[in-house]
């Protein structure tokens, strides 16, 4: 029940911030701090999550094989592969450092 | 490349061009829904509610966030809280869409759910009006009949194979994430921002509930530009 809850409150709040971009009057959302602020919340969030993902269980922080995988797909970004081959070197590399230590 | 002028003057591309980068774009990133369907599963969600979320929410980033948050055993409010800040960023690419389209009032209400990171990137690098809907389009349809798809199979898939940790799949979903970071990421403000948020998300991971290191690590943006803006 509570992941319908929060897939229902995703859907609703997601539609909604989607649809007032198309339909707010040009100009509402236009000051440069809140052009900014917009820019740059995906880059916390992002960076947060990023690092929460790789180097967490529950609420334990571990340094695992993920963090390898990750290293390499930071290491693909580098040399500019597309974004599924960032994602798959990521899952292998990971899956092949489990298999290797067990 | 062939080009054409419009009777406003403006040169459009060829339409043939046009759609080539709308499927590009759309098939390249339409078929990572793939790893949003096997992270689902594996984060203990059903086939049902992994799909509900592609055809409904369908903004990558907000449905990683969210099943991670719940994995992690995060509540439903901070949970989908997460999503929505991330999905924000979606009203103001639709700002600029809503500009560069000039849809009729009618369409607006479908065409948002199609307004997302890949669909304005297409239509902003177009350069007139007609190649910018015909982009959208192309783009939107392509991403959302593939993501779909393919979350439904990696769902199934995931189920499938049992522990989705022997296979490494727990690692698409910070991957997906640091691929979506990675351009954001331009200058000094883009990188303080990053690294604050970091040490605030890994920092108070261990002795807040879950789901709200990450809302207090966005904190990081406003904070940063305001540590900006005192000192210049």
């Amino acid at each position: 029940m509570n992941v319908w809850i929060a897939i229902g409150l995703t859907v609703v709040g997601c539609y909604a911030v989607k649809l007032a971009g198309l339909l707010v009057p040009v100009g509402a959302l236009e000051r440069p701090a809140v052009r900014k602020l917009s820019a740059l919340l995906p880059v916390a969030l992002l960076a947060a999550l990023t690092a929460q993902q790789t180097f967490s269980t529950g609420h334990e922080l571990v340094l695992d094989a993920r963090a390898a995988g990750l290293a390499a797909a930071a290491l693909a970004l580098l040399l500019r592969a597309p974004f599924l081959v960032v994602v798959g070197v990521a899952v292998l590399v990971t899956a092949g450092l489990r298999a290797v230590t067990g | 490349m062939v080009i054409r002028e419009t009777p406003q003057g403006v040169i459009e591309r060829p339409r043939s061009a046009v759609i080539r980068d709308g499927l590009g774009v759309g098939v390249a990133v339409g078929l990572s829904g793939f790893a949003f369907g096997v992270t689902a599963a594996g984060s203990g969600i059903s086939v049902l509610q992994a799909c509900a979320l592609s055809l409904l929410v369908f903004t990558g980033a907000s449905q990683f966030a969210l099943v991670g948050a719940l994995a992690a055993g995060g509540n439903p409010f901070t949970a989908a809280a997460g999503a929505f800040f991330l999905g924000t960023r979606n009203a103001f690419y639709g700002l600029r869409l809503s500009q560069l389209l000039a849809l009729p009032k009618a369409v607006r209400p479908l065409a948002a759910h199609w307004v997302i990171d890949e669909t304005t990137a297409v239509a902003l690098a177009q350069p007139g009006r007609k190649s910018a809907r015909l982009g959208f389009t192309v783009t939107g349809l392509t991403l959302y009949v593939l993501w779909n798809l393919t979350t439904l199979l990696g769902a199934l898939g995931a189920e499938a194979i049992g522990d989705t940790t022997v296979w490494g799949l727990d690692a698409a979903g910070p991957a997906v994430f640091l691929a979506l970071l990675a351009p954001m990421v331009k200058g000094p403000t883009e990188r303080a921002v990053a690294a604050l948020a970091l040490v605030l998300g890994l920092g108070l991971l261990p002795v807040l509930p879950s789901g709200v290191p990450v809302l207090i690590a966005a904190l990081a943006a406003p904070a940063v530009l305001w540590m900006k803006g005192r000192r210049s």
